[in-house]
């Protein structure tokens, strides 16, 4: 059965535009800042306190926006290439390369679109490659550096010792943000910035919780990205919250209409690991021919895994982040973790395969998605492809192998529906 | 046994699959289980104290095909992480009471996650290691973290770890340390005294042995290098950077030696050899190595320590050392260590100082491109 589907404009791309106009005023902010003496801060996605900067006046800076942006623009490889000419080598990750590129081009600083930072919060939370990335800005632009060292998740709940190391490397971080600007720390202030944060959260867990429905108003995969942008980055202000009351509203509406985010969703699928953003349009077309559409993605869990209930407290206002940081975010936790995240997906969100793509910049989410793979198909029978291409290097992505495995894959799952029907209806004439 | 005799004891120890070092030491040590550290460093004093012994899991070399792992590790992945695995897919680790791991990189922690699944009746442990030395709460939390270590080891053995014993296998590591410091330093002075390739093999082959076995070993080296007449050798006196986790082939290291390198210093098995100095318990050994840990390690790709850049670190290891170049050998597809060499190299282009880099992997078995690259590399120094 056909079902219902928004036009264009209307299912993918009213959310994407107020996702759009909210992240380019951002930018603009940033582009303007590159003229000003306005402080900036450089701050990893996964885990991130934002909020503190917020708190501070501090304008936020992504370098990974920065890669990705790169990548779904078509412009990361000359910049690859330039870091790779600095003595980056080819098994780098590619986001590092595309960033540091970028920077040594002019991108950053007077005359660049990203102004350059007054400090460099290294929130290190899971990835690895994270400090590297923020020594090499750090010394490479001569900015101060902040370690903020975020335990990893590896007993059931962090400890009470995690909590306080945190606790205090924020209460240190807060100093050196009142000493770059000359302001107090005002908690109250911190606490309104979190209602916002709190609101955008919620808003996350309902958009998200509506992809149960059949069909799903939007992909949990490819159209989360339109999310991401405002819960990662602009958490904390009053725009990312009213964007996700409108969105939510957005895809309510189409819930209720029976709208779904493809002309015929087929296939339910989960997918874990980021996009090859080069190709973006080109990937989710693979899919799109299918029929298949997500329902949930590991992905877009990277900054907070707020779909699984936490939400920041501005009664417990420094305590609450040190919680986020640690423990509600993909990025800090296991693989085994993982697992019972996407088995999570897959069960709830009725799924009816898990794909997998493997990304070889990003050895955090790639490095034994093989064994991702056994335990899924062999342990729990679910039908799952992998694929490798990139996240940013163009030069990783072939476009006829990936659409022979893609189509390989969904025809065989079509082929056994039809068999399993096939044999259902044998049943009832027997 | 000559040095001679050592040298050739401890090539035969590395030959061993885990378990089988294992099995060799409980020759003379029946009553000791084995326990994985895999790199870059873990607190061993506490292993040792629960009655284990601490074995290096380096990978498995060329002595283990790679028919399982692969499967589970794409081929961008190190050798290191996939022979590691594989020694445990093979059951080849079933001998031991388990393993550590930390937070070097995202592929060690994965490959933890992995060996964890795949061998359920091991006991894996993960450690999370501070990445913040100049926090005021990086010393609670260190000690936390390594008392968390031993307490769960301590429930999974079902016996108690205490302080006395931790105190005096303390003793008994910071022997080998200060030993291993001495040949180093004697290296140094006198680079033609031991080959780079014989002190490497000392050093990793210790990582197989309990150290009271051990420090006998060094000691008879120590005083064997102290004494032994050498003819001093010409050649260009270089550092080995980049191989602090997986360790390079010993061919490897002979064709630098061969080239016409002088090996001064190198951070080859460094985790096993990490401090300064000897860690003075003073009743709280936990707490010493914690904050040993923090303060008083050399430095390396896998700790970020604000204060104390790692650039600085060579620029110093150089100086120390007396070396006029430095050789970078990381393994293939090590991301710490690669990104690592792009300030390293930029730090000593300032300083005007030459540098190689030649990158390997564990199945590396002809080296015939390394040699040439650094015999031309030698001579372009030693006529320039």
């Amino acid at each position: 059965m056909r079902t219902a589907v928004a036009d264009d404009k209307d299912y993918r791309g009213k959310v994407h535009a107020l996702s759009r106009d909210i992240m380019t005023d951002w930018m603009t902010e940033l582009k303007d800042a590159t003229q000003t003496n306005i402080p900036s801060a450089y701050l990893m996605i996964s885990g991130n306190c934002v909020e503190i900067l917020r708190c501070f006046d501090i304008l936020p800076v992504f370098p990974e926006i920065n890669a990705l942006q790169l990548a779904i623009r078509k412009n990361s490889l000359p910049y690859i290439i330039k870091s790779e000419e600095l003595g980056y080598a080819s098994d780098n990750c590619a986001y590092v390369k595309a960033d540091i590129g970028y920077t040594m081009c002019g991108g950053v600083g007077e005359g660049g679109n990203i102004p350059k930072p007054s400090l460099i919060v290294c929130n290190f939370v899971g990835c690895n490659v994270y400090i590297k990335w923020f020594e090499h800005c750090a010394d490479m632009m001569n900015v101060p550096m902040v370690m903020l060292d975020i335990p990893f998740v590896r007993e059931d709940r962090p400890s009470k010792e995690d909590v306080n190391y945190v606790l205090t490397q924020l209460k240190e971080l807060i100093t050196e943000c009142e000493k770059l600007t000359g302001k107090k720390f005002d908690i109250d202030r911190l606490r309104e910035i979190l209602k916002h944060s709190a609101r955008a959260e919620q808003g996350w867990t309902r958009a998200k919780e509506l992809c149960k429905n059949r069909p799903t108003p939007f992909d949990s995969y490819f159209d989360s990205i339109n999310m991401m942008g405002p819960i990662n980055a602009l958490r904390g202000t009053k725009e990312a919250a009213d964007f996700f009351d409108q969105t939510v509203e957005q895809y309510e509406h189409m819930v209720e209409e029976g709208m779904g985010a493809a002309a015929d969703e087929k296939f339910r699928i989960v997918v874990e690991g980021p996009p090859p953003y080069p190709y973006y349009r080109n990937f989710r077309n693979l899919f799109e021919a299918w029929g298949a559409v997500a329902v949930q993605s590991t992905y877009s869990t990277v900054g907070g895994t707020w779909e699984f209930g936490f939400c920041h407290d501005p009664e417990r206002p420094l305590e609450s982040i040190a919680e986020q940081m640690i423990v509600h975010n993909l990025c800090n936790r296991s693989m085994l973790e993982r697992y019972k995240q996407i088995k999570s997906y897959v069960e709830d969100y009725e799924a009816d395969a898990l794909v997998i793509h493997s990304i070889k910049s990003c050895r955090l989410f790639s490095a034994g998605q093989g064994d991702m793979r056994e335990y899924f198909t062999k342990e729990l029978g679910i039908p799952t492809l992998m694929v490798e291409s990139d996240l940013e290097d163009p030069r990783y992505y072939a476009e006829a192998q990936m659409k022979n495995r893609i189509d390989a894959f969904f025809e065989s799952l079509s082929y056994k529906r039809i068999r399993a029907g096939a044999e259902s209806e044998k049943g009832k004439v027997g | 046994m000559t040095s001679e005799q050592i040298v050739q004891h401890c090539r035969d120890v590395l030959e061993l699959l885990p378990r089988e070092a294992l099995a060799l030491a409980r020759e003379k040590h029946p009553d000791i289980g084995g326990f994985g550290v895999f790199p870059v460093y873990a607190p061993l004093e506490i292993i040792h104290a629960a009655g284990l012994m601490p074995v290096g899991l380096f990978g498995a070399g060329d002595k283990v095909e790679i028919s399982h792992a692969d499967s589970r590790f794409q081929s961008f992945i190190c050798s290191i992480a996939k022979s590691t695995l594989e020694l445990f897919l093979r059951d080849e680790m079933d001998d031991f009471v388990g393993a550590v791991f930390s937070s070097i990189c995202d592929v060690a922690r994965n490959l933890s996650s992995l060996v964890q699944r795949n061998t359920p009746a091991l006991y894996i442990e993960y450690l999370h290691l501070p990445q913040n030395m100049a926090s005021a709460g990086s010393l609670d939390y260190t000690t936390a973290e390594f008392t968390r270590f031993r307490t769960n080891l301590a429930s999974h053995l079902e016996r108690e770890i205490t302080d006395e014993a931790i105190g005096k296998s303390l003793v008994l590591y910071n022997k080998v340390r200060s030993l291993t410091r001495d040949l180093y330093g004697h290296r140094k002075h006198k680079p033609s005294s031991i080959d780079a390739s014989d002190l490497y093999t000392v050093v990793q082959a210790g990582t197989r042995m309990m150290p009271e076995d051990f420090i006998p070993l060094l000691e008879q080296l120590l005083a064997d290098m102290k004494t032994r007449k050498v003819h001093p050798r010409d050649g260009v006196k270089v550092v080995i950077e980049g191989s602090f986790c997986e360790q390079p082939p010993v061919g490897l290291i002979d064709v630098v030696e061969a080239a016409g390198c002088l090996v001064k210093d190198d951070d080859m098995v460094v985790g096993w050899r990490l401090f300064h100095e000897d860690i003075v318990a003073n009743g709280d050994p936990v707490g010493a190595m914690a904050q040993a840990y923090l303060t008083g390690s050399v430095y390396t790709s896998v700790r970020h320590d604000r204060d104390n850049p790692r650039t600085v670190g060579l620029m110093n290891r150089m100086k120390n050392s007396g070396a006029e170049a430095v050789i970078f050998a990381p393994a293939k597809f090590c991301e710490p260590a690669l990104l690592d060499y792009v300030l390293f190299r930029q730090k000593l282009d300032e300083a005007d100082v030459p540098h190689l880099k030649v990158e390997f992997e564990e199945k590396m078995w002809t080296f015939e491109a390394s040699r040439t690259e650094l015999e031309t590399f030698a001579e372009s120094m030693l006529f320039d």
